[in-house]
């Protein structure tokens, strides 16, 4: 699988087949979870109407945390293998993911508002948790923009993606000693989901539709990057006559 | 394998803290500034102070960690010296960690040896200040480790002071939370969380010199 796709001409090609119907399958499904949260759900019963947010919040949260998993993988194959590609997806994975882990933070904080009575509660650990997550996501960003050469931010970008995952779970242990706000989980539990299927089903088909619509962007930023590279080998070759 | 290599770069990161003249008490000037700073941004209310005073230090003794961070590999990579301890057998991860500690021991334990006096200043109870300076300590030794990762990721960033500090500090938050919690209840010794404060300490021991070798690797290429 990873030696297949390592080869730039066939990740091009099967990536522009692909992308399109990403794209629709992405916004099918955003569509669907977003009509059924706003106009078909009846409200929750303790929290009201602020509980639609649950549809775009507990999205986001999964792909804060897929995406920067994501990112480590990467990052491990490419300091394996040194498939180019490998880094490519890293470094287009990682302002995707930053952008998910704000979302999950101002759509938290906005829930938070009429739940909780504040913007932000220090005591909730997962609110703390992501922030620290969105930390990791710019230190990662900043390091890479600071080497000079693509070879250089490749590698201290690697490293600081491993040196970062192997301390989320301390992170997030830390935190969780602190007294906690929030319900436990309730989507993944041993004994199965306690959501109300009208709520489970349009959740988790809006958490597939924004995956397929993280790997579409993703695949879009990974051309991106590959086509510019292209473009800076051909002038160069020009230059040099 | 032979201990020369780590054991010189030990002496010579000493030497050169002490040798530079106040280089080694700069971070210890920030430390006590900036919790100097705190009664007048907070008041002078004793039981408030008391409150937050440990506290105020952990973030002090985080900030400080960051000061002279810059600079502990990016000397090694201008002379040549990095170069130097990639032809021996020596383990570059051991040389790494050699170097953070001879750096900890000049610029960081001057730091928690001031923390009585700064816990006395900020209200803290006098029978509390020598156990929670053990915890600074120990602290503070995690800190210079998790920040010696981020100096060897910019050892040839230009001014990548703010850099380090970006990249560092989401690594300090278990640290400081286990640092702090130890701290709520030194009465009576040091409190099971100690223990947790301990672990981060040993985690950043055992992960970041190898960090650092593989980053120095590449601030050689």
């Amino acid at each position: 699988m990873i030696q297949v796709f390592a080869n730039p001409h066939r990740f091009m090609a099967f990536s522009k087949a692909v992308q399109p119907w990403l794209y629709g399958l992405a916004a099918a499904m955003i569509a669907y979870s977003l009509w059924q949260a706003f106009y078909v759900v009846a409200p929750e019963q303790v929290q009201g109407d602020s509980a639609r947010i649950l549809f775009i919040h507990v999205p986001a949260a999964w792909l804060s945390m897929a995406t920067y998993t994501g990112m480590f993988v990467c990052s491990f194959i490419w300091f394996i293998w040194r498939h180019e590609l490998a880094d490519t997806a890293a470094k287009s994975l990682a302002p995707i993911g930053a952008a998910y882990t704000a979302i999950c933070l101002a759509t938290g904080s906005i829930w938070g508002k009429p739940t909780w009575g504040t913007w932000w509660q220090w005591d909730d650990t997962r609110m703390v948790s992501v922030l620290v997550l969105f930390f990791l996501y710019l230190g990662y960003m900043a390091l890479r923009a600071a080497m000079d050469t693509r070879q250089k931010a490749a590698r201290a970008g690697a490293i600081l993606a491993m040196v970062g995952l192997v301390n989320v779970p301390i992170i997030k242990f830390s935190v969780d000693i602190w007294a906690s706000l929030h319900q436990s989980a309730s989507v993944i539990r041993m004994d199965g989901p306690s959501m109300d299927a009208s709520y489970l089903v349009p959740l988790l088909i809006g958490a597939l539709g924004h995956t397929l619509l993280m790997a579409a962007l993703t695949l879009t930023a990974m051309r991106t990057d590959v086509m510019t590279r292209r473009a800076n080998a051909l002038v160069l070759r020009q230059a040099m006559g | 394998m032979s201990p020369t290599p780590i054991l010189s770069a030990f002496r010579q990161a000493l030497g050169e803290a002490w040798a530079g003249g106040a280089g080694a008490l700069l971070p210890v000037g920030f430390f006590a500034g900036a919790a100097m700073l705190v009664p007048f941004g907070i008041g002078h209310e004793a039981a408030q102070l008391r409150e937050i005073g440990p506290g105020i230090l952990w973030v002090a003794l985080a900030l400080s960690s960051l000061v002279t961070m810059e600079r502990l590999f990016q000397a090694d990579l201008e002379d040549g010296a990095l170069d130097l301890w990639l032809q021996t057998n020596a383990p570059l991860s051991a040389i790494a960690a050699a170097k953070t500690l001879a750096h900890w021991l000049a610029a960081g334990l001057p730091l928690a040896l001031i923390t009585p006096v700064l816990g006395l200043m900020l209200q803290v109870p006098p029978e509390d200040v020598l156990p929670a300076s053990a915890a600074y300590a120990l602290g503070g030794l995690t800190f210079f480790f998790w920040g010696g990762v981020g100096a060897a990721l910019t050892a040839t960033v230009r001014r990548g002071g703010l850099l380090i500090a970006l990249i560092a500090l989401p690594l300090y938050v278990p640290t400081a939370i286990f640092g702090a919690l130890a701290l709520q209840s030194t009465a009576s010794g040091l409190p099971p969380e100690a223990l947790y404060l301990a672990a981060s300490t040993l985690f950043a021991l055992a992960v970041a010199p190898f960090a650092m070798a593989a980053a120095l690797r590449l601030a050689a290429d």
